[in-house]
This record gives C-alpha cells, sequence and structure tokens, in this order.
C-alpha cells in the first residue's frame, strides 16, 4: 500500500459519500436483510444496515464500486454501528467480529480492483468506527446527571473487539467518526492504541467529530479547539468533522481546526440539513459550491459527503478538487 | 468552473511556525493553551479534601450538589484548572472522584476549565481518567517507586490523553537541593520524552516549594534552589512546564499575613521570571510586589534569595513590627493596670488564670455580697466570651480555658457565698450528661459539659458506662431540665434509643439531647424521636448546645421550639425513609458473585517471618511521636483542617497553635515523666476463606471471623467487597495468612484526668484523653509497619514518611471490627479469645464491646497488596440472616448488632 500520508502531502484526497442513502435505493424488506443465514433470528433486523454485509455483500461491493467510480480515494467499510454495544438493540453481540471482519474485506476487494486498474490513484479503505449509541459523559436520565450507561471500560472492551476486526479483515486506515461525546472516542482511541501495541503495527488514524448545532459545540459540549485538544494525544493522520450539518455551516469550526492543528484536516457533510420530511435534497452542485469555499480557503486535505450524500455528490466534488492545492502539511 | 486564483496559498508561514510551536494545552469544554506569553496559570484547590475543609465535609457527607457550589465559586473566582483531590482515610476516594468529575460534566460552567486529578493513588487517578472527556492534568506521578513503575502509569497517561505533574521525587526521596531537584528532573523528563515518547509540553514539573526562614541553615537556600531549578529545566529540557505550591515557602510566618503575602509576592516574582508559569496561589495572600513597603520588600528579597547570612533574624525582627497581625513576643502585662472588671474579663477571654484569684479576691472585698462577683464581675466577663464564641471569634479550645479560669474564680468564692449561706446561685437550668451503657468515651461529652457550665447551667455529670436505670434516677432525685446523652461507639446507638423509650413509658417531659461521633440526625430522627413524645434534638458541636438548651429552657420561647423540633425531625424522618428506598440492593447471592477477584494462581504471599502470638509489654512512648497523626486530634477541639495546614489557617490557625502547644507540653510531660502505659499483643496465623469466612489456625486452635459483604448495587466493574475476598480461598489451595492485634495507651489516663479535674482543670484532663487516643492510633500505626517491614517481612523495603502513613501509601491494611469495612462489633470476642488480650495486657470489652481503656485500637492485618479499606454500606435481610447462621447466633442478635447497617430498617 503506498503511503497515503505521502499522498496528502500531494492533492486533496476525496472520501465516499453515504452508505445509508445508497442502501434505501435497495427498499430492501426484513426477508432480505434476513437472508437464509438469519431467517429464523427472533429480533426484527430491518433497518440493521452493517447486517447487509453479510446477507447482501454484492450490494455493499456495488456501493463501494459507485464511489470508486465518481473519484473517491477512501471509502469507508459498512459498519458504522459494528460494536457490540451498539449490535445489541439486534441481539447480535456475537457477530461483531464477523461484521466488520467480512464489511472490510468486502471493501478491500473492490479497492484492489481499482488501485490495479489505476497505479497512480490508489484506493484506500478506512473502517468505520461510530459512537455507539450510548455516551460515556452524559447521563440519559435527567433527573441523575451523575449516572452513566456506559462505561470508558465497556466502550473500550467493544471498540478493542472491532478494531482487531476491522485490521483483520484488511482496512488500511480506521475512522472514528461521528464523535458527539469525546470520551466515546477517547475509549476507541485507547482500543486502538493497545492494539497497535500488542501487534506491534501502525495504522492511520482518522478522527471525526460532530458539531451538532449552531452552538457551535459537540454534542457533549465541547468547542472546535477544546475538541482538537482532547484528541491529540495520540499520532492521528487527520482530524475533522462529519454529520449534523451541510457544508456551509461547518466552514467556521474546519477555520478553526486547521488554524491550530498539523494534522490533516477532513470534513464530510450532509447534503445540506434534512426537510421536512427528514430527507436531504441538495443537489451535487449546490454542495459542490459550498465545498468550494473550503478548498479557496485552504482547510481541508481529506472531503467527501455524510449523510444525503450520493456518487454524483462526490463526483462533483472530487472534479472540484483537482483545480486547488491541498492544505499545507 | 472558475480556476482564476486557485493556487491559492494556504496558511502564511507565521501561522504555520505558530502551529509547529509546542504548548501545553488542556481542555474542558472550552481550551486552555499555555504559550510563552500566558499569564500564570492559577490552579484552584479548594475542591481538594485536603486542602479545604469545607469541600471534605461535603464529600464526606456525601452532599455533591453543595460541592459542586465549591468547584463553581473557584470557577468564577478565576480559577483556570480545578485542581480535585479525594484522599481522605474516610473517603471511599475512587467512588468519590468518579462520582463527583461525573456531576461536575453535567455542569458546563465549571466543566468549562480542565481539571486536574489529583491522588497518591493510582487508582484513583486512572478511574478519574476514564470519565473526563477534556484534557486532564494527572497530579502527581514520580520516579519514588522505581522506573518501571513511572514509565507504565506516564504510558497510561498518555494514552488517556492528559498532561502530567512529575514530582521531584525518586527513589531516595524528595529533592531537596538545586542539584537534586534538577538531576530527578532531567532524569525523569529523559524517559518521559525517550521511552514513553511523552510529548515534552505536556510535562509539568513541581520542584518542591519549602519553607524559608526557619531559623535552620539547611533551609536558607530552599527557595533559591527552587527558583535557580525552574531556571536550569526550563532552559534545559525544551517545552516543558513548571509548577508548584506557594504557600509553603512562608511557613514559618503562619500568623503574620502582612509578611506571608510580601513573601509570596517576592517568591512568585523570581519564579515566574525564571519559568514557573502555573500553580496553587491562593489570591487572598498574595500582596502587590509594587505595594510592598521598601524596608519590607528588602529584607523578604533578602530571604528568599538568601543575599545575607542574618536575612532571617533581620526579617523576624521587622516582622515584629510590620503593622497588623504580628504577635508580641515578650508578655506584654499593662492590662494589669486597668480597672478591675476589664481585668476580669480578659482573665476569662484570654484564659489567663495567673491573677484570677487577685482579682476575684479584690471583687469580693468590694462587693456587699460574694454572690455579686459571680453574678457581676465573672457573667459579665463570661458573656464577653459567649458573645465572641457565638459569633465565631473565640473557638472551642480557649473556651475550656475560659472554664478554667472561671472555675478557679468560683472555687475561690465558693466557701465565703457558703459561709453568707447565700446558695441561691441562680443557674440557668440544671443538665444531666453521660456516656450511656458500654461506651467509654467521654472527650465530647466533657467539652459539651465544660461549654454549658460556662453558660452558667449547672451541670450533672454521671460519667462513662452509665446504664439507663440510673440516668433516669438521677434525673429524677436531680430534679434536671435536659438530658445529654453521649456515645461513640454504634451500640450506643441503640443504648440511647432503649433509653428513649424508657424515659416515655416512665412519662418523662425532660427534653433528651443526643451527641457523640456515630450519632446523626438521621438516626436521631429515624429510630430515638419516635420513642419519646416530648423534644429529642441531635448536637453535635458544643457552640450549638448552648442555643439549643437556650432555646429550649427560655420560659417564652420554650413550647414554640419544641413543636418545631418534632414538626422538623418528622419531616426530615420522612424525607430519609423516602430516599433510602431508591437504593438499589443486589442479593447477598448476586453480591458475592461479583466479589473482589484476586488471581491467586499468580499473587505472590509472603509467609510470615515470625507465626503465632507476640506480647509487648512496657513500650517506649517516645517511639510514637513520629507515627502520630495530629488531623483527629484538632478535630476532637472542634477545629477542623488537616496537619500541619491547619497552624496556618485563616480562621482556625491561630487557635489551633495554642492548643497544639499546649499538647506538646503535657506530651512532654508524658514522655518524662512516663506517665500513660503503653501495651501491644499481636499475632499472624496461616489462614484461608470458606466463602465469606476467614478459617484462621492458631496451633490446635481454629478462629473463625464473619465478614460482611457490600450489597448495594455497583456500576460498571466495581465489585461487592468483603474483607474475605482478600485472603486465598481453600480452593485455591494457596496458603495465606493474616494478623490480629491490640495495642493500648490508655493505661493511667483515667488516673491523670483525675488528677486534673479535682485539680479544676478540665483542660487538661480533656488534653490528656485526646493525646492518649492519638498515642494509641500511633501506636497502631507503628505496630503495623513493625508488622510489615519485621515480623510479617513483606514489605522490608519500605520507606514511607508519617504523611505517608497517614496517607496510607502502605501495602496492606489493619481495619478495625466497629469501623466502616467491618462495623460488626461481635468479632472483636473473637479476637480476644485468640490473642487472649484481657489476660495478656489487660484490655477489656464492656457489654457494648468498646475496650477498656478507650485509648486502645484492635483488628486485622491484611498483607495483600491488593487489600484496600472500604465501607460497607447497607446490607440487605438476606445476608443478616446468612450471617446469624454462619454465626451460630439468633436472628434478633444479629439483628441487634448490625442495626446500623440495614437497609430496611
Amino acid at each position: 500500500m503506498s503511503d497515503i500520508l505521502e499522498i496528502l502531502k500531494e492533492r486533496i484526497l476525496v472520501l465516499d459519500g453515504a452508505m445509508g442513502t445508497m442502501l434505501q435505493q435497495y427498499k430492501f424488506t426484513e426477508a432480505d436483510f434476513r437472508g437464509n443465514r438469519f431467517a429464523n433470528w427472533e429480533q426484527p433486523l430491518q433497518g440493521n444496515n452493517d447486517l447487509l454485509s453479510l446477507t447482501q455483500p454484492e450490494a455493499i461491493a456495488a456501493v463501494h464500486r459507485k464511489y470508486f467510480e465518481a473519484g473517491a480515494d477512501i471509502v469507508e467499510t459498512n459498519t458504522f454501528s459494528g460494536t457490540s454495544i451498539a449490535m445489541a438493540d439486534y441481539h447480535m453481540e456475537d457477530l461483531v467480529y464477523e461484521l466488520n471482519y467480512e464489511s472490510a474485506k468486502i471493501a478491500k476487494q473492490v479497492a484492489q480492483e481499482f488501485t490495479e486498474k489505476e497505479p497512480h490513484k490508489p484506493r484506500f479503505v478506512a473502517g468505520s468506527i461510530g459512537p455507539t449509541n450510548k455516551t460515556a459523559s452524559m447521563s440519559p436520565d435527567v433527573n441523575d446527571p451523575g449516572f452513566r450507561a456506559v462505561s470508558f471500560e465497556e466502550l473500550k472492551v467493544a471498540y478493542k473487539e472491532q478494531v482487531e476486526a476491522l485490521i483483520d479483515g484488511g482496512a488500511d486506515l480506521l475512522l472514528v467518526e461521528t464523535v458527539f461525546d469525546t470520551l466515546n472516542a477517547k475509549a476507541a482511541l485507547f482500543a486502538i492504541e493497545e492494539v497497535k501495541e500488542e501487534r506491534k503495527i501502525t495504522i492511520p488514524v482518522m478522527v471525526s467529530g460532530t458539531i451538532t448545532d449552531a452552538s457551535g459545540r459537540t454534542l457533549s459540549g465541547q468547542t472546535a479547539e477544546a475538541f482538537l485538544i482532547s484528541i491529540s494525544h495520540i499520532p492521528l493522520l487527520s482530524v475533522g468533522f462529519n454529520c449534523a450539518l451541510g457544508a456551509n455551516q461547518l466552514v467556521p469550526h474546519l477555520e478553526v481546526l486547521s488554524a491550530k492543528t498539523t494534522m490533516a484536516v477532513s470534513a464530510h457533510p450532509n447534503a445540506g440539513l434534512p426537510n421536512a420530511f427528514g430527507a436531504y435534497d441538495e443537489t451535487p452542485e449546490q454542495m459542490a459550491t459550498q465545498i468550494k469555499e473550503y478548498l479557496e480557503k485552504g482547510l481541508v486535505n481529506i472531503v467527501g459527503g455524510c449523510c444525503g450524500t450520493t456518487p454524483e455528490h462526490i463526483k462533483a466534488i472530487a472534479d472540484l478538487t483537482k483545480n486547488y492545492n491541498t492544505r499545507k502539511l | 468552473m472558475h480556476t482564476n486564483n486557485s493556487k491559492i496559498p494556504l496558511t502564511d508561514t507565521n501561522q504555520q511556525a505558530t502551529k509547529a510551536q509546542r504548548f501545553l494545552k488542556l481542555s474542558g469544554l472550552e481550551p486552555l493553551v499555555v504559550t510563552a506569553d500566558s499569564n500564570f496559570i492559577n490552579v484552584g484547590e479548594r475542591t481538594n479534601v485536603a486542602g479545604s475543609k469545607k469541600f471534605l465535609r461535603l464529600i464526606k457527607e456525601e452532599k455533591f450538589e453543595e460541592a459542586l457550589e465549591v468547584a463553581r465559586h473557584q470557577v468564577e473566582g478565576g480559577a483556570q484548572i480545578i485542581d480535585i483531590n479525594m484522599d481522605d482515610g474516610l473517603i471511599d476516594g475512587k467512588a468519590a472522584m468518579v462520582a463527583f468529575l461525573n456531576l461536575i460534566v453535567a455542569e458546563p460552567d465549571i466543566a468549562r476549565v480542565p481539571i486536574m486529578i489529583d491522588s497518591s493513588k493510582w487508582d484513583i487517578i486512572e478511574a478519574g481518567l476514564q470519565v473526563v472527556q477534556g484534557k486532564c492534568v494527572v497530579n502527581s506521578i514520580s520516579l519514588k517507586e522505581g522506573e518501571a513503575e513511572f514509565i507504565r502509569q506516564a504510558k497510561l497517561i498518555k494514552r488517556y490523553g492528559a498532561a502530567v505533574i512529575v514530582m521531584a521525587f525518586d527513589e531516595v526521596g524528595q529533592a531537596d537541593n538545586y542539584q537534586r531537584r534538577i538531576e530527578i528532573a532531567k532524569r525523569s523528563y529523559d524517559i518521559l520524552v525517550d521511552k514513553v515518547k511523552f510529548a515534552p509540553e505536556d510535562i509539568i514539573f513541581d520542584l518542591n516549594i519549602f519553607p524559608v526562614a526557619t531559623g535552620m541553615d539547611e533551609h536558607k537556600r530552599n527557595a533559591l534552589d527552587f527558583i535557580e531549578g525552574t531556571q536550569w529545566v526550563r532552559e534545559n529540557l525544551p517545552h516543558c512546564n513548571v509548577s508548584g505550591g506557594v504557600s509553603n515557602v512562608s511557613f514559618s510566618f503562619r500568623g503574620n499575613n502582612p509578611v506571608r503575602e510580601a513573601m509570596h509576592s517576592v517568591f512568585l516574582y523570581h519564579a515566574i521570571k525564571a519559568g514557573m508559569n502555573m500553580g496553587i496561589v491562593n489570591p487572598a495572600m498574595l500582596e502587590v510586589y509594587d505595594d510592598i513597603p521598601k524596608d519590607l520588600l528588602e529584607h523578604v528579597e533578602d530571604v528568599i534569595l538568601n543575599r545575607r547570612e542574618d536575612a532571617t533574624e533581620r526579617l523576624l525582627d521587622l516582622a515584629e513590627t510590620v503593622v497588623g497581625k504580628s504577635k508580641a513576643r515578650t508578655v506584654d502585662l499593662s492590662w494589669r493596670k486597668e480597672p478591675l472588671q476589664h481585668r476580669i474579663t480578659r482573665a476569662l477571654v484570654k484564659g489567663i488564670d495567673q491573677y484570677i484569684v487577685e482579682d476575684v479576691e479584690e471583687a469580693r472585698l468590694a462587693a456587699a455580697k460574694p454572690i455579686e462577683v459571680i453574678e457581676g464581675h465573672l457573667m459579665t466577663g463570661m458573656n464577653v466570651v459567649g458573645d465572641l464564641f457565638g459569633s465565631g471569634k473565640m473557638f472551642l479550645p480557649q473556651v475550656v480555658k475560659s472554664a478554667r479560669v472561671m472555675k478557679k474564680a468560683v472555687a475561690h468564692l465558693t466557701p465565703f457565698i457558703e459561709a453568707s449561706k447565700d446558695k441561691s446561685s441562680g443557674a440557668a437550668g440544671k443538665i444531666l450528661m453521660a456516656t450511656v451503657k458500654g461506651d467509654v468515651h467521654d472527650i465530647g461529652k466533657n467539652i459539651v459539659s465544660v461549654v454549658l457550665a460556662c453558660n452558667n447551667y449547672e451541670i450533672v455529670d454521671l460519667g462513662v458506662m452509665v446504664p439507663p436505670e440510673k440516668i433516669i434516677d438521677a434525673a429524677k432525685a436531680e430534679n434536671v431540665d435536659v438530658i445529654g446523652l453521649s456515645g461513640l461507639i454504634t451500640p450506643s446507638l441503640d443504648e440511647m434509643v432503649f433509653l428513649a423509650k424508657e424515659m416515655e413509658r416512665q412519662k418523662f417531659k425532660v427534653p433528651l439531647l443526643i451527641g457523640g461521633a456515630t450519632t446523626s440526625k438521621a438516626h436521631t430522627a429515624v429510630k430515638i424521636d419516635p420513642q419519646y413524645k416530648s423534644a429529642v434534638v441531635h448536637v453535635n458541636d458544643a457552640s450549638r448546645a448552648v442555643t439549643v438548651v437556650g432555646d429550649l429552657l427560655q420560659k417564652e420561647k420554650s413550647e414554640g421550639y419544641k413543636k418545631a423540633l418534632k414538626l422538623d425531625y418528622e419531616s426530615f424522618r420522612d424525607k430519609f425513609l423516602k430516599r433510602t428506598k431508591q437504593k438499589e440492593y443486589l442479593s447477598l447471592e448476586a453480591a458475592r458473585e461479583n466479589k473482589f477477584k484476586i488471581d491467586w494462581s499468580s499473587a505472590k504471599i509472603e509467609p510470615p517471618k515470625t507465626l503465632g502470638i507476640q506480647v509487648i509489654e512496657s513500650f517506649d512512648l517516645t517511639k510514637l511521636v513520629d507515627f502520630i497523626d495530629w488531623s483527629p486530634f484538632f478535630r476532637s477541639w472542634d477545629l477542623h483542617g488537616k496537619f500541619p495546614d491547619i497552624l496556618e489557617d485563616e480562621v482556625v490557625g491561630k487557635q489551633a497553635k495554642e492548643v497544639f502547644a499546649d499538647a506538646q507540653v503535657l506530651l512532654k510531660k508524658v514522655l518524662a515523666k512516663k506517665l500513660l502505659k503503653a501495651k501491644a499483643v499481636f499475632g499472624l496465623f496461616p489462614a484461608n476463606t470458606i466463602g465469606d469466612d476467614i478459617e484462621l489456625i492458631n496451633g490446635e486452635q481454629q478462629t473463625i471471623f464473619r465478614t460482611l459483604r457490600q450489597q448495594s448495587k455497583k456500576y460498571g466493574s466495581t465489585p461487592n467487597i468483603a474483607l474475605a475476598d482478600f485472603i486465598a480461598p481453600v480452593e485455591s489451595g494457596v496458603q495465606d495468612y493474616m494478623g490480629c492485634f491490640c495495642v493500648t495507651t490508655g493505661f493511667g489516663t483515667a488516673e491523670l484526668a483525675e488528677e486534673y479535674e479535682a485539680a479544676l482543670d478540665d483542660y487538661n484532663a480533656i488534653m490528656i484523653k485526646a493525646l492518649a487516643d492519638r498515642l494509641a492510633e500511633a501506636f497502631a500505626e507503628y505496630l503495623h509497619w513493625e508488622v510489615r517491614t519485621e515480623h510479617w517481612g513483606y514489605a522490608v523495603d519500605e520507606n514511607l514518611s508519617n504523611a505517608e502513613l497517614i496517607k496510607e501509601s502502605y501495602k496492606g491494611i489493619r481495619p478495625a471490627p466497629g469501623y466502616p469495612a467491618c462495623p460488626d462489633h461481635l468479632e472483636k470476642l473473637s479476637i480476644w479469645e485468640l490473642l487472649q488480650v484481657k489476660e495478656r495486657i489487660g484490655v477489656t470489652l464492656t457489654e457494648s464491646l468498646a475496650m477498656w481503656p478507650a485509648a486502645s485500637v484492635s483488628g486485622y492485618y491484611f498483607g495483600n497488596p491488593e487489600a484496600r479499606y472500604f465501607g460497607l454500606g447497607k446490607i440487605k435481610e438476606d445476608q443478616v440472616n446468612d450471617f446469624a447462621k454462619r454465626k451460630g447466633i439468633s436472628k434478633e442478635k444479629a439483628h441487634k448488632w448490625l442495626a446500623p447497617n440495614l437497609a430496611d430498617e
């Protein structure tokens, strides 16, 4: 694998867009989600997108392929909810290793096809590590602010399992993303460091936080700079923001990161804010116009899309980046 | 697409350079970046149980909401980082740290600043790091326990994403000169940066600020060595930071704030110039450098920078003249020339008994009747004392001294009053005081008695171990107005309940006061108050006793006050009962599942060097002086704070110093004349656990200790601990060991106290008991040390200071039956039988299982390095029944002895 850091110094890398938005177009039924293997599973499984890596692997590979074709350098594995904590909703804690391993394997295979075809533009697989559905530094009970639904230790153990499977399945990098509680991210980073040490390996790590609203803070209350400081203790490939906001609203926060860090900066915003029906309707052209501001200001090294973005959005972004220098590293 | 100005330079070189610079960066919800241009970073330390007695009290009482206010106040007051420390023997530090941090995180106006997690215990630090999202500072680590442990901790701190304070401390000890400071700093730095790959900007050195002007030559360079050390560190160890606690430097000028404030400013002025960039400074104790008078500035700088041979002497001389609070060194007798009433008032307020007989005699000769001297001169003086005490301007030891003067005066007048046959001294009321059956502790009771006596109440003191029928008979015979009950050990609580029932049965109406260390408003409200229709009040400090008794007995207020009390206790009771129901408990079985697990296959168990029982007949008390933990001594005088800091406390410092000085005088006397006897018996035995029981073998004899297990539901990986968890179970096949002990320094105390009481010196009567208690604790500490390093010998290399002993930094524990880890007193009987305590050293057990003499300590020794102190908390019915069955006693008996720990009552 070519050294991604060297490539980053030369040009802006493009990350893929939404997996969920693409899978919605398949209109998979409960039976499709189950496949043969989980036909008799006790819980309803529709909506467990991560499971599709086992039951509909061709669809997952097809989505990855579309994003690479659109010009993405990096695709994310279909493992956003791939921890024992998030999978507990489906009673699938025991499948976590397999889910991550297979997801990474599918993405890696597609990436290799493209790298072989276009050796000048190597493709990478980022193991997607989501925030889980529990927060380590906030109480779910407003009447008991000292209560915590999950501990650092529990998160660390869960993340470690995911990280090991992603690496075993062939992920080139790890992406700790949609961080709304920095303590969860710190547990993930702790787990990654343990794996690195135990296996005596290095693997590039990206961290991407989420500024939830106009307050300009993460859900757990940190400003962009406080978030940056809180996760800078281990060597990272990049730090950035994704989700929750459209490309426009992210600008001031990316400016903070860009000014305060020597690491690469990433952004993968939503296709605008959701409309009244919960759908994202910003067109590829509209989104690209906004992303242009990032490039003109030299704010980012990696850019892609989150909720509501499609291969068309990514193509518009990829075309745009060719005209700009990367942010200096 | 637009391509015109696409190749824009991205960042100007200047900005790139700033980013690349390595600054200490911390975060709460908001960032804190310490650049070369930053002002001195002030760390708030009121959220430190060792630094703030108020915070300690709040944490002990689990009043976390109020404790949060302390933190909020700090941040509002400008603290840029808050230091949080929960190191106290009576607190479950780990649980308190986690609980408090979790609450802080939920308060955005506090959580905006970074947190300094402060503990001498690694597990507390790690627990803290696991609950804070921001980048914290760990306070602290050092090479004290060697390189391997230092590296292990530093690696974890790095992985948790925190900065670290490194103390200038190594295997040999604390750095106390320039050379040692820079050597240890360099060595620590090299290890951190080269081996651990720790970011150098995340290293903060604490280079030890020690006092100057102590009068000792070796302390002369203390400030200068720190300043020069700081400069060397900042010049030679790139990117790191220097911090420290500033108030230490002026320790020898405690009481003279103008000089201290000047010293702090001068010290900081030079230390900051040398590169100190953060620290703990009390802003109230800081003079503006430019506002320091020129001569004072010069003298202080001479001392701080060690510029002259005679700097200390010159500053001491000047300090005398510094206007304000400096203390006269020679005794000023000019007050003797003032009018008679002034002299008597002054003698009472200052507690000077030298001239009182002379003055009272003068008053008597001038008065029509001798009683007028009491009602006039003396009461006028005592009213001043009462007012000052009530408004917090006098402290308990002073009041007790005042009482001593008062007693002397009254003793002089009594024969004249008797002669004039005028007995109506007009006491405000008659109060019966007693320590209940089975209990021998009376320091608190005596203090309350003395203070009430000062306020003109007549005291009927029945002493200690008073059976209920005697209290009731005496109350009737003396026709008392109030009954005060005291007790320190838990069974005394039941005695009080029993007495309240009995008083109700006999249709008493006399108000009941409840006091003593184990009593609480909760227990009084829930258990005692419902038994008695008349007023019951919980009073735990002497100053409140006066107002409470006043309100109870004052005719106009009395009825209304009593009604209000009843209502208050009723609503308190309701709230309390509701609250306790909300707690969740595990079944005994589930709690056992979640035991504290030790891997016995890899545990290293050191067999004791000497097995069996040993007796120490007459021990040299002088060896114990260094082992005394003075903080509880001050608590027995209602002076709260940690020793030695309490001596310089702004509020109680002066008093603390005086009572400490008086204690030293008495201690010297006790040591020189061998007035107290110290004896001990202890034994080390093979032991293994069977379930929650510990089976111990002494020759042919087998002793079984029943331990109790925590049952409240724990979160995360916190175990439900029982003492049995620290000993290898039989089925592990591993031979383990444990010990038991009893020490006493109490023989002689009662006789001495009686002598002082006979001489009307309640102050020293209380003092000797307080001292004997301290010596007993010191003896227990000493013997534990000897056991660790010699008789058991699992810690032969141990080298801890007294401060570290008090902080319980050693390996292994010595829990005592009747205390939080094992609140069941019954196990004392097993210790007594096993060690033959009574036969060997004469310490006996009362029917409530209190030890006599009172200044005695007994307990167990656990040697496992993982053994730790914990509080049992509440237990459920299933465990009580199981305990009764294991012990072969009735359920009723088990209930009675475990009453304070039952969740369902």
